[in-house]
């Protein structure tokens, strides 16, 4: 596998008023928190990733590979937002199993895997039920499951703790962390806690404006005291 | 808790009376007709053309169903699919535009394209084929019931496609969903839930439908059961059959409310979520989705645009000082706008009173008046209005002259008619009104006129008259009732249109149809137009 997961080499995206710009290389297997105010253009730099925008300019590399021409499915990529990451009226299982396959033509083997990824995060027996009889952290446990079996390289949270309480978000962290050591994969995270970073990341991206402004391990952004928005973001949490 | 004493004194004033009103009108004109079936055994009334008649009202009806809905789920998931393209808004709002129509004239415009010199049959006659398509019978009840009910259809089911979460489609692309699968496991099943709803809305309505039977039907081949009363009682001036024909009427009405009921309402076209929505689909299917909507888009505007064309081309000079269509005109105008009028004064107790009713000092009067009130709003729904013009008809015959009286009968039943479409605008509007206003203008005492000036008119005047102007549009083109009254000295302007074409003076009537089309358009569209915007953003983005 080679050295760097994701590689944006001068990505810019055009909105009406706004221009973003991306420039940045994430090792294979790090964890990166990605952190900022709102409208930094967080949520941008994911669908640059997973192939929902097209950049108008520059060039995504994933894996050592161009993405200019494939889809968002042809990619190395799972994402995980915050909210109604499972259709409604999909069982548990069926909801996890489209991972293994979109068309749900599920054979033994491949129902096994939809079985064990559930009791991987801790949903055993759940196969049956339906998304709406389940709690948010469970819910998103069952999208953690189903990226699981699709066992993409680079997995992108987009807020995946924002709906759920403190004890649960504790929860997802370590079996975020868990997984991430069992299969090696590359983690994006978006964030609005310095607690999550702490807990489960090894570097942080900050972004503000439409551009990363701060690009280091954690243990240097957590003690940085510049720029100035990084020293407000995480005097925030100080308190 | 929503109304001071002397308000609540004269709603339910107003409640009685409303309740009154409807309950006699409609109850004169059943009561005779029990009256009438009286006589002679039922049992060789019952023959074989009435069998006939039941069985093809049925028939077009569920074939028209069928063809709306099957035509309207590709419609749907291709404009869901297709969110930026030029014109989207436009095509949209075209199929607003069928419903604001009258049936008679968009029965004229079909006839323009389907029609045996229609473009349609040149095309098909270029492409070497001897036997056109026939626009009379039930083929022309179809391809009408089809103009006006798929893009309906196709309305609701975009609404419904449209409030699927976004994250559904970043997840279907991300996870490689194909085009099968996309309909299987995301769109299916939300279609599945609003079809029973909109199914059961376009059948009730093709199964009551009059004045396309009448116009595009033939003979006893293709007769529904209203235009078989029309035809018993104007042409065989039989009115035991007429009667018997009625209660089939309420019998088949019923039994589809009752189903109606089982099956659950139609859908709510309601505003998204306003959030954006981002197809990755799309650009593979641009060219089936752009062949799907260029067809609706051409099926649906064709009709307009010949009318439209048709109409231009009419002897406007000689229209202008027809004094029949003066009279025409200022009979339909007067007729609307006075059932406009009875329509709201209606419906406002019956919004009102069920809320008074709700409060726990409730008198039981107030609380059985409040429980049968809105009821009592969508009577005309159970007893269609050729079937209570059939009643009156009769009532009046009694007196001698039937068309001395026929403009007030047929303003009731024209408000009547209405009355489910102004419950339906009203009812929410007052509902958040008076949650947001109440409390605060009782405290302040701000009561009876004054409440009505400062409070409930200002912020009620758009719903108010998005009410009114749907009420006029429904009363100006209605053919059914006035058909059964239909006498010399009593002309509206549908009725004069539907003269003009049975005595194919083709040419004034297509000048009529536009002057119609144009006023019913005028009065319809600048509300539904308004809903568009708020949903805007959802939709273009």
């Amino acid at each position: 596998m080679p050295d760097t997961a994701i590689r944006l080499s001068d990505v810019t995206v055009r909105f009406d008023e706004k221009r973003l710009a991306f420039d940045c290389a994430i090792p294979a297997g790090a964890a990166v928190a990605v952190a900022g105010p709102s409208g930094a253009g967080k949520s941008t730099l994911f669908n640059v990733i997973a192939g929902f925008q097209k950049p108008a300019t520059g060039t995504v590399a994933l894996l050592g590979q161009d993405m200019a021409a494939r889809d968002p499915a042809e990619r190395p990529v799972s994402i995980i937002f915050q909210d109604n990451n499972l259709f409604a009226h999909l069982s548990v299982a069926e909801n996890v199993g489209l991972g293994i396959d979109p068309g749900l033509k599920l054979d033994t083997a491949a129902r096994q895997r939809v079985f064990s990824a559930l009791s991987r995060v801790g949903l055993g027996g759940y196969e049956r039920r339906m998304p709406g009889s389940l709690s948010g952290g469970e819910r998103q446990r069952v999208a953690l499951a189903r990226a699981l079996v699709r066992r993409r390289p680079i997995l992108l949270l987009d807020e995946p703790f924002a709906a759920l309480d403190p004890a649960m978000r504790a929860d997802m962290a370590k079996l975020l962390s868990e997984l991430r050591a069992e299969t090696k994969s590359t983690l994006l995270f978006i964030t609005h806690q310095p607690e999550d970073i702490r807990r489960l990341a090894d570097r942080v991206m900050f972004l503000e404006a439409g551009a990363i402004l701060l690009d280091a391990p954690v243990d240097e952004f957590l003690v940085s005291r510049h720029p100035p928005a990084v020293a407000k973001f995480l005097g925030h949490s100080a308190i | 808790m929503f109304f001071a004493r002397a308000e609540r004194r004269t709603l339910r004033a107003a409640g009685g009376l409303a309740l009154g009103v409807v309950l006699v009108f409609v109850g004169a004109a059943t009561a005779m007709l029990l009256a009438h079936a009286g006589g002679g055994g039922g049992a060789t009334l019952f023959d074989a053309y009435i069998w006939r008649v039941a069985q093809f009202t049925l028939l077009q009806a569920t074939l028209s169903t069928l063809l709306s809905i099957v035509l309207a789920i590709p419609v749907a998931r291709s404009l869901a699919r297709q969110r930026t393209f030029r014109g989207r808004v436009w095509i949209i709002r075209l199929s607003v535009v069928p419903l604001g129509l009258p049936a008679l004239v968009a029965a004229l415009g079909v006839i323009e394209i389907w029609g045996r010199q229609g473009v349609v049959n040149d095309l098909l006659r270029l492409a070497g084929l001897q036997n056109p398509v026939s626009v009379y019978g039930l083929t022309g009840i179809l391809i009408a019931h089809v103009f006006f009910n798929l893009p309906l259809a196709a309305r609701f089911l975009l609404a419904a496609l449209d409030r699927i979460p976004p994250e559904y489609w970043l997840s279907s692309a991300n996870l490689g969903m194909g085009n099968g699968a996309v309909f299987r496991l995301i769109e299916w099943p939300v279609i599945r839930r609003v079809l029973p709803g909109i199914a059961g809305l376009v059948f009730m309505l093709c199964a009551t439908s009059f004045t396309i039977v009448l116009t595009l039907g033939g003979g006893p081949a293709a007769t529904t059961i209203e235009v078989a009363i029309y035809q018993a009682l104007r042409f065989d001036f039989d009115p035991q059959r007429a009667v018997l024909l009625a209660f089939l009427q309420i019998l088949v009405t019923a039994a589809l409310l009752w189903l109606i009921s089982l099956f659950g309402r139609p859908p709510d076209e309601g505003v998204t979520a306003g959030r954006a929505i981002r197809r990755f689909d799309g650009r593979r299917r641009r060219l089936s989705d752009g062949f799907v909507i260029l067809a609706f888009t051409l099926f649906t505007a064709a009709p307009l645009a010949a009318t439209l064309a048709s109409g231009l081309a009419a002897d406007f000079g000689r229209l202008a000082v027809d004094p029949l269509l003066h009279r025409a005109l200022f009979t339909s105008l007067a007729i609307s706008f006075a059932s406009a009028s009875l329509s709201l004064a209606i419906a406002l107790p019956i919004v009102l009173v069920p809320r008074l009713a709700e409060t726990g000092d409730a008198g039981i009067a107030t609380r059985l008046i409040g429980r049968a009130l809105p009821a009592t709003g969508s009577l005309i729904l159970l007893v269609p209005p050729v079937v209570v013009a059939t009643g009156w008809f009769l009532v009046l015959r009694l007196f001698g002259e039937t068309g001395r009286f026929a403009p007030a009968v047929i303003t009731v039943i024209n408000a009547l008619m209405a009355l489910p479409f102004v419950v339906r605008v009203l009812e929410p509007a007052y509902r958040t009104h008076l949650s947001r206003t109440a409390r605060l203008a009782l405290s302040l005492g701000v009561t009876g006129m004054h409440r009505l000036r400062w409070i409930d008119w200002p912020a009620l005047k758009k719903p108010f008259l998005t009410a009114f102007a749907f009420a006029m549009a429904l009363s100006l083109g209605d053919l059914g009732a006035v058909a059964i009254f239909g006498a010399d000295g009593f002309v509206t302007l549908p009725w004069l249109l539907f003269s003009r074409m049975a005595s194919y003076r083709t040419a004034d009537a297509a000048g009529i149809a536009l002057i119609l089309g144009v006023i019913c358009l005028l009065l319809t569209l600048p509300s539904t137009a308004a809903d568009r915007t708020t949903e805007r953003p959802a939709a273009d983005a």
